[in-house]
């Protein structure tokens, strides 16, 4: 850099390649300096992330099991004619139940003293399951059954963790000595972890049943906003960009377009609320918390997303495309309909599939068509009122568990997100192999 | 007749139009397609797009319109009596439809005929009695003035429905006898179907002029109507919020400043976590880093933008508030009362933002053409001061308009607020401090059960209003930096 020769004061410290000089030094630190901050900063994006996701899947992936009481009894039918003969004929189940469960403990050589109370605040109350069981299966008396029964939420919470001996206060839920109970059937193996099918094909529960809540009604919900958005989405989006790209012509209408279509695109999601509650529900009188409204909804928002990504992908189409379907008589509407838009056509769908995953898990315009407020406890019956009768949605449903008292349901909130993500990272992935498989260089 | 058999009659027509409309021309062509002016299927096409279109539009207009007229129609048919006192004309129809849906309901569960239905009185039967057997509850008992609304409600709709089924039938076979006339050989179909084609595709374009219209009309007239009931003096420059709950009665402060302060405040500290990472991340993704780690990193960071943000919002509720909690906390340093406050969301807000600065200044700091640095470099300039006094100042206007984007996007935010931001309006300076958004606000004046023509489910529009105002003005704003200093390089 400096050249002895172009010093001016000779008794300068000679400096060079070889002999580093303090501002060079200088500099050099800064550089390095610099550079580090670069790294740190993306160090710490990615720390985010990883920290982002471990809190998901910590706190998420104890909703995906549950804790199930296994016994096998046999009842005799001696058993179960005293039993339908009694006035409370449940409880007479309950003690059937309470004394095998006594049988099993003993025979595994484990002494603990325990009441039907206990069970009760372990199991609930399984003489209903087991009568009905009986009822509906009469041959089954005299051979040995097997049961399994999901233990409540707060011996779940006390085998994730959640719940401990420290910190369980006594209550009409668990009381301490019942851990006794349960750590003593948990060495007999009669109490252990299952897979929750419940929490991916159930229903919400009441807001005091955190073990029963399934996220399974609320992703029908999903599904059907899902069908419409598609359906109204790719359609006019393709439209709306087909004609801004390729005939319309420049004048104040196609510039208002074009600023109302960008300016959309920044418009908080909210405000996509604002208008469903205003337009859809009071104006015109559709009805809350339809999934259908909320498809309108996210069709609005997602307009804008799949326009910009097909014009993106006509534009790439070349011309000489077009010039030469022109060329062989094609009409212009011919040229674009038979030969552009097909080519263009994988960049198109890649581009709406990444706005319907954005769409899926869009939360804040569902808070205001009523998606929240609504307890999704059933399926919906068929194809029209799965559209029709007012259902949840899955971030709705994830918001509504986080807004409820019970700890017990933040961990459905974070399985839900777990499931959430999945959807996500497959739509995102689908999306990645199109492109990968059919997108053309020209 | 049902609507989806409407729908599916129109189809029929148009599908037999078409069959027909494309035989006739190539019959007016002797068979040989050669003589046709377009391809046979465009004659096709056009009888059945005669079929369609015009009955189609009938049948919208209509079934916007016959609401207003039926509802015109009782409520001119109801003695002014009805309205007893502490009830509104909006509740009585609400209630007339209730009943007339509730008849509708027992008609068609086969708990009534349809003359029974008509006939029905309030002086012989309880109708909410009969009414509750068939599964629709009703709140109170059926006045006489009710239940013949209901009546009247139900016959004007049959009748309008009947003779809508038989307009919009009738207009779907002229539409496709009109154009199977037209189908001849010389008629240039392609012609006027690819008019009609045009028409449809600058429809579709201007359903995102609809959508802002839709949008300014919701929050202009209910805006207008919360000015109506609460002074727009109070409402700008109220420094309380303080909405009185809808039965317990008193007068409701309806401040936007606590609000606008709290967003604000939130938006700042995310961008403070934001901005710097953010820059940082780009100028190194972009300058320094290879093709290998730009390869990995960038699609890493920009996954932080793919997650909705229901999960941020849980992560500032659940892992980032109580964390904080344990580290400010009364138990060490006393500072913060609970997991929710500004800090908590606009931390976690801050982590949204960063992949949405870094690629913004990503792209910008990669328009700065090659020459620049090159030049730099033959200067003698190390890396970081071409990228400290020729990068960055080529690419500020980019970089501030992507800020701004970044700001707009923050102050529009919703669920990281909802859940992390806690519910207290107040104006303080401590981040500590819980204090609640616009967003907020909007989400707990509508989700709550106050009645929609009180002003506390209204000023939710006015949020609304002065929220959408904000962000289109930063979104304006941000382009406008970027257009007018913009350097350009070619």
């Amino acid at each position: 850099m400096t050249d002895a020769s172009m010093s001016p004061d000779s008794a300068a410290p000679k400096s060079g390649l070889a002999t580093i000089d303090a501002r060079t030094r200088k500099r050099n630190a800064a550089e390095k300096r610099f550079r580090l901050y670069g790294m740190a900063a993306i160090g710490v994006g990615l720390l985010f992330l990883v920290f982002l996701f471990t809190s998901i899947l910590r706190s998420g992936l104890p909703a995906f099991t549950q804790t199930v009481l296994n016994i096998e009894f046999v009842l005799t039918s001696e058993q179960f004619d005293t039993a339908e003969s009694k006035m409370m004929k449940t409880g007479e189940y309950q003690n059937i139940f309470v004394a095998a469960l006594q049988d099993q403990l003993e025979a595994s050589g484990l002494e603990v003293a325990f009441d039907s109370k206990s069970i009760e605040r372990i199991v609930g109350k399984p003489g209903g399951t087991i009568r009905r069981f009986f009822l509906e299966n009469p041959d089954r008396i005299g051979t040995p059954v097997s049961f399994e029964l999901a233990a409540s939420s707060r011996v779940d919470g006390y085998f994730n963790g959640r719940v401990t001996r420290d910190t369980i206060v006594d209550s009409r839920f668990l009381m301490a000595a019942d851990l006794d109970l349960v750590d003593a059937l948990h060495d007999a193996g009669i109490i252990h972890g299952a897979f929750n099918w419940n929490f991916i094909t159930g229903t919400d529960s009441g807001v005091d049943n955190p073990g029963g809540a399934g996220l399974g009604a609320s992703v029908i919900g999903s599904f059907f906003m899902m069908l419409v958005v598609l359906f109204l989405s790719l359609p006019i989006g393709v439209a709306a960009s087909i004609y801004l790209e390729e005939f319309a012509p420049k004048n104040r209408w196609t510039d208002l377009i074009e600023v109302n279509i960008s300016n959309l695109a920044a418009v908080p999601s909210i405000v996509f609320g604002i208008l469903g509650l205003a337009v859809f529900i009071q104006f015109a009188g559709m009805p809350q918390s339809a999934p259908l409204v909320g498809g309108l909804v996210l069709t609005l928002m997602t307009l804008p997303t799949i326009i910009i990504s097909t014009r993106a992908s006509l534009a790439a189409v070349p011309p000489s495309i077009r010039d030469a379907a022109l060329g062989v008589g094609a009409s212009k509407m011919q040229s674009v309909f038979h030969h552009v838009l097909p080519l263009a056509m994988p960049g198109i769908l890649t581009g709406t599939i990444i706005g319907l995953a954005q769409a899926l898990g869009e939360t804040a315009p569902l808070l205001l068509i009523g998606m929240v407020g609504f307890v999704a406890r059933e399926y919906p019956e068929g194809f029209v009122s799965g559209f029709t009768d007012a259902n949840s949605a899955m971030p709705a449903q994830i918001y509504t568990w986080a807004s409820r008292a019970d700890p017990g349901f933040y961990e459905k909130a974070w399985g839900g997100i777990i499931i959430l993500l999945l959807f996500l990272i497959t739509m995102n992935a689908i999306a990645v192999v199109l492109r990968r498989r059919f997108e053309r260089r020209w | 007749m049902p609507f989806s058999w409407l729908v599916l009659i129109i189809l029929a027509i148009a599908a037999a139009g078409y069959v027909l409309g494309r035989k006739r021309a190539l019959n007016s062509a002797s068979g040989d397609r050669r003589n046709l002016h377009s391809l046979p299927s465009y004659y096709g096409a056009h009888a059945a797009m005669w079929a369609v279109v015009p009955a189609t539009a009938v049948l919208l207009v209509w079934m916007l319109a016959q609401p207003f007229f039926v509802n015109a129609r009782v409520l001119a048919s109801l003695p002014d009596t009805v309205v007893a006192e502490g009830s509104s004309i909006g509740l009585v129809m609400s209630d007339i439809r209730r009943v007339a849906d509730g008849l509708d309901e027992a008609v068609r569960q086969g708990a009534m005929t349809r003359t029974q239905a008509a006939a029905l009185d309030t002086d012989t039967t309880d109708v909410r009695d009969v009414l509750g057997g068939v599964g629709v509850a009703l709140g109170s008992g059926v006045s006489a003035d009710v239940l013949s609304g209901a009546q009247l409600y139900r016959v004007l709709n049959s009748t309008a429905t009947n003779l809508m089924s038989s307009l919009v039938v009738l207009i779907a076979l002229g539409g496709a006898a009109y154009g199977y006339s037209k189908s001849h050989a010389d008629f240039r179909a392609r012609n006027t179907v690819e008019r009609g084609i045009l028409a449809l595709l600058i429809f579709a374009a201007s359903i995102a002029i609809l959508t802002t219209i839709g949008i300014l009309f919701a929050l202009l007239f209910n805006t207008i109507e919360f000015f109506k009931l609460y002074p727009a003096r109070d409402f700008f420059f109220g420094t309380n919020w303080a909405p009185s709950f809808s039965g317990r009665g008193g007068a409701s402060d309806l401040g936007v400043l606590p609000l606008l302060w709290g967003t604000f405040y939130i938006s700042f500290i995310a961008l403070l976590v934001a901005v710097p990472i953010g820059l940082f991340s780009a100028i190194y993704l972009s300058e320094y880093a290879g093709p290998r780690v730009r390869g990995i990193a960038k699609p890493l960071i920009e996954i932080l933008a793919g997650i909705p943000t229901i999960v941020y919002g849980l992560f500032a509720l659940l892992t980032v508030g109580p964390l904080l909690v344990s580290m400010f906390g009364k138990d060490t340093l006393g500072w913060m009362q609970g997991g929710t406050a500004v800090i908590t969301a606009g931390l976690v807000m801050g982590i949204m933002l960063i992949p949405f600065v870094s690629s913004l200044s990503d792209d910008i700091i990669n328009a700065v053409p090659q020459s620049l640095r090159d030049g730099s470099y033959g200067l003698g300039a190390t890396q970081s001061e071409t990228i400290r006094q020729v990068i960055l100042p080529a690419a500020l206007p980019g970089i501030v308009g992507a800020i701004l984007l970044a700001a707009s996007r923050a102050i529009g935010e919703t669920m990281i607020v909802v859940l992390g931001a806690g519910a207290a309006a107040r104006l303080s300076m401590n981040p500590f401090d819980a204090m609640t958004t616009i967003t907020a606000k909007i989400v707990s004046q509508l989700t709550g059960d106050a009645d929609f023509a009180s002003p506390e489910a209204l000023v939710a529009f006015a949020l609304g209003m002065t929220l959408f105002v904000l962000t289109l003005g930063l979104n304006i704003f941000a382009l406008y930096i970027v257009r007018k200093y913009r350097e350009q390089y070619d």
